[in-house]
């Protein structure tokens, strides 16, 4: 098999595939966007910070010290660029920014491991200084040690939500109120397909226990109002409609959101990776096969990049991908069926975490005109109807390309998904045939300072 | 079918091609004869092509002489465009300003200054330190400006399809979706066949299809070279709104011209360069990565002040070009009836609503003032009878 092998990322996807490709006698190359490897959920401390594994990982420091230790042990059989972004993907060819350095590289066969970021939907005021997603006050806790604010409230909902919420406990932050937007009875009816993975639902639990005994205040079944604040002072409270319907303001000068995760897809895209509308998860995702292959032949897709399933997956997906791409470089792989199986079990549990945490649709439809949808360009929900009203644009990219939702340096990351509901609500149509977003370079904003490195193109 | 149906898909007048060209030419038969009725047929949706992904540039400075009077009368509509559609197509009358490194460039920037204020373009060129009192901002390779301070710029976004909105309120059937594939002469008028069966009849014609344009001319016997040719554009991050005028490298030098502009709201739009690969049958075209940071390294040196800026997003699009690099505008050769306007070579946007006005008045009247024998289809006679018809290849 051709040598030139590259992964991308190094979270729990990204060093299982170079693991296996190491195994394997073959020297890949590593890229990721962090100084650190890790990824987002096992994310290493900086340089210098000497918080233990229990105090970062809690009930995931085995697996994140097992991770690191791996990783540490391929350093010197691969070849490892750290703090490199990957910003297009042309034909076997990667493009890279390092600091302002342009370069690219060729590969045979990529393995894109791109993580995954929170799923958003809007609220009213949620451009106020102090709004963070869930993911990102976790990397403020993980990487720096902070606290988005001194009283903080989490929202949304998902697996982070509680976990964010016991970790912020635990390191002494406070925290003013847990507000979930699905119900104890959506939880419970999860609970066969949880079961699935009866560690991981122990541990689930086990996080309530943390916030029941810090006397944190959750409230299940709640609709997320309006967050109040100032553009001079940020956020000063959240207001909710608690499941009874009354409503309730709760003071904070922080507050986190997020509704589970959706997959950072756009590498993929423009990789040339076939979608498909999954219904189960009300996403377009790379399609891909058991083993993470996509449409375009030598690239390959794993961990929650290509599709939610957790971390513990994540591991799994990554190795099976690179055996992949090495069994169709020619080379004898083992193993395959046996990963197959537990991701298996992995897709029935996420299956059980989308039905217990479910992405609450109604809200956007419910939305004040007044909301901004995309905070990039300051599109409100009303300008997006107006002119799905006035217009006809009943497709996401057409809206884009009227009203600017999705134009704005996150390309449409964050406000995408909830543009797509109003979106569908205002025309009436079902959200797969807003269709999505078409992947455009860079994945993240290039410095206009960026220079050729010598020699490095061809 | 019932007789409603039939008569839906009967009008004076079909337009082919939804873009700007087809969209202004609906919109101003409509306007100024509203007995005419007439048909715009779309194969995607309103100027999703060439017309809403070019650079927005409302400039006619640089063009060609003939091109002039044309390009006067579009100006006109664009200064009108909000009371004429109803709506915001974000013309900004900035001035346009064209830049030179090379000592020959400007030398006729002068030229042509002295050469358009006969087709009424006022120009005003400065050298050296007097453009640079004007704009302190630019990189100290630039030798000389010419300033153009009616041109500006506008959305491609939204123009065409706001035309197409306008016409279809003034009464023209505009619809989308619906892909030409036989287009003929049937007795008086014609006959157009959508890829789906459905025909519709009019007794005039006007092929306005882009890149697209040359499999329906062949049927007419006028095939044409067209070639298609992506536009490499870039947009920054928002930041405060200084620079006021449209800018364009003027040169020789392929890499060397790039141009930009800045948006109210803060964004700077980057265009020029190398042109990308496009293939108007797959109707993609993409971005070099390569293309984007040689184009962002010539911003550096045009205003180096923009160094600290970030590029969000790049796109591109189909565009067709001609070997001379002139559009085909006006009668066909072959068939009474048939009018045609495409191949604008990449710079049809700000020409776009003057080559409508100019196309409903001859389509309506039988005449215009508007000068078009150097636009005509014939000059590409020898290519038709040279060759079989081809479909458009892809740049190089």
């Amino acid at each position: 098999m051709a040598a030139r092998v590259i992964v991308i990322g190094t979270g729990p996807a990204g060093v299982r595939a170079a693991e296996a490709l190491v195994e394997a006698g073959l020297r890949p190359t590593v890229i990721d966007e962090g100084r650190r490897d890790g990824g987002q959920i096992y994310r290493r401390q900086p340089e210098g910070f000497t918080r233990s594994y229990e105090t970062l990982y809690g009930t995931e420091s085995a697996r994140a010290a097992a991770l690191h230790q791996s990783f540490d042990a391929l350093k010197s059989r691969i070849d490892y660029l750290p703090e490199t972004l990957v910003w297009n993907i042309s034909a076997n060819t990667v493009h890279l920014v390092s600091g302002t350095s342009y370069r690219t590289l060729e590969f045979d066969a990529l393995i894109i491991c791109s993580g995954a970021t929170d799923r958003l939907m809007p609220v009213k005021g949620w451009h106020y200084a102090g709004t963070y997603s869930l993911g990102g006050a976790q990397v403020a806790l993980k990487s720096q040690g902070c606290s988005i604010g001194s009283r903080v409230v989490l929202m949304g909902t998902g697996p982070l939500l509680y976990l964010v919420a016991a970790q912020y406990v635990k390191a002494g932050a406070a925290v003013s109120a847990v507000f979930d937007t699905s119900t104890l009875l959506q939880r419970l009816s999860a609970l066969p397909k949880l079961l699935a993975i009866p560690a991981a639902l122990k541990k689930g639990i086990a996080l309530m226990g943390v916030l029941r005994k810090a006397q944190v205040r959750v409230y299940r079944g709640v609709r997320p109002l309006e967050i109040s604040g100032s553009p001079e002072h940020g956020v000063s409270h959240v207001e909710v409609a608690l499941q009874s319907g009354m409503p309730f303001k709760v003071a904070c000068d922080a507050v986190a959101l997020g509704y589970h995760l959706r997959p950072e897809t756009q590498l993929a895209d423009l990789a040339g990776c076939d979608f498909s509308f999954d219904d189960a998860a009300q996403q377009w995702l790379p399609a891909t096969d058991e083993d993470g292959r996509s449409s375009v032949k030598g690239v390959y897709l794993a961990g929650d990049g290509a599709r939610i399933r957790g971390a513990d997956a994540a591991e799994r997906s990554g190795r099976l991908a690179a055996l992949a791409a090495m069994q169709d470089g020619g080379l004898k792989v083992e193993g395959l069926v046996a990963l197959r199986e537990q991701l298996r079990v992995f897709s029935r549990f996420a299956a059980g975490l989308r039905a217990a945490f479910p992405w609450p649709a109604r809200f956007a439809s419910m939305l004040p005109d007044e909301t901004i949808v995309c905070r990039c360009e300051a599109i409100t929900a009303g300008e997006l109807r107006r002119v799905v009203r006035e217009t006809g644009a009943q497709e996401a990219n057409r809206a884009k390309a009227f009203s600017r939702v999705g134009m704005g340096r996150c390309q449409g990351r964050f406000c995408a998904h909830a543009g797509a509901e109003v979106i569908a609500a205002a025309a009436s149509v079902p959200l797969a045939s807003v269709g999505r977003l078409r992947g455009q370079a860079p994945v993240k904003p290039l410095p206009v300072t960026l220079v050729e490195e010598e020699g490095a193109t061809e | 079918m019932t007789t409603s149906q039939q008569a839906d898909r009967r009008a004076d007048v079909i337009v082919i091609g939804g873009g700007i060209m087809g969209t202004t030419t609906a919109f101003f038969l409509r306007r100024r004869n509203p007995a005419c009725s007439v048909i715009v047929l779309e194969r995607g949706l309103t100027g999703q092509q060439a017309s809403g992904v070019n650079f927005g540039g409302v400039r006619r400075q640089g063009r060609a002489l003939s091109q002039l009077a044309m390009a006067n009368r579009s100006l006109n509509t664009w200064q009108h465009s909000k009371e004429l559609l109803g709506e915001d197509i974000e013309f900004l009358p900035s001035g346009h300003t064209r830049v030179c490194y090379h000592p020959q460039d400007a030398d006729t920037f002068d030229r042509y200054a002295a050469d358009a204020r006969a087709y009424g373009l006022e120009l005003e060129v400065l050298h050296g330190k007097a453009m640079f009192d004007r704009f302190p901002f630019l990189g100290r390779e630039v030798l000389a400006a010419s300033i153009s301070p009616l041109d500006g710029h506008a959305n491609p976004r939204l123009a065409a399809p706001a035309f197409g909105r306008a016409a279809a309120r003034l009464g023209a059937q505009v619809v989308e979706n619906t892909e030409i594939t036989q287009v003929e002469k049937d007795g008086d008028g014609f006959r157009v066949e959508t890829a789906a069966g459905v025909v519709y009849r009019a007794a005039q014609l006007v092929i306005c299809a882009g890149a697209w344009a040359s499999r329906l001319t062949e049927q007419f016997g006028e095939p044409v070279p067209l070639r298609a040719s992506g536009p490499q554009m870039s947009v920054t991050e928002p930041v405060p709104y200084v620079f006021k005028s449209s800018m364009g490298v003027f040169t020789s030098i392929k890499q060397e011209g790039i141009y930009f502009r800045q948006i109210p709201r803060g964004n700077i739009i980057i265009g020029g360069g190398p042109p990308g690969p496009a293939d108007a049958l797959t109707r993609r075209a993409s971005v070099l990565p390569i293309n984007t940071v040689r184009q962002i390294a010539q911003l550096r040196r045009l205003v180096p002040s923009m160094a600290p800026l970030h590029v969000i997003r790049v796109w591109s699009g189909v565009e067709s070009y001609l070997p001379d690099n002139e559009p085909v505008i006006g009668r066909s050769s072959t068939t009474e009836g048939l009018f045609y306007a495409f191949g604008f070579s990449g710079s049809g946007f700000q020409i776009g609503p003057g080559v409508g006005e100019t196309l409903a008045e001859l389509i309506d009247t039988g005449s215009t003032p508007i000068p078009l024998d150097s636009f005509s289809v014939s000059r590409f006679a020898a290519f038709a009878s040279s060759s079989q018809a081809r479909p458009v290849a892809a740049a190089s």
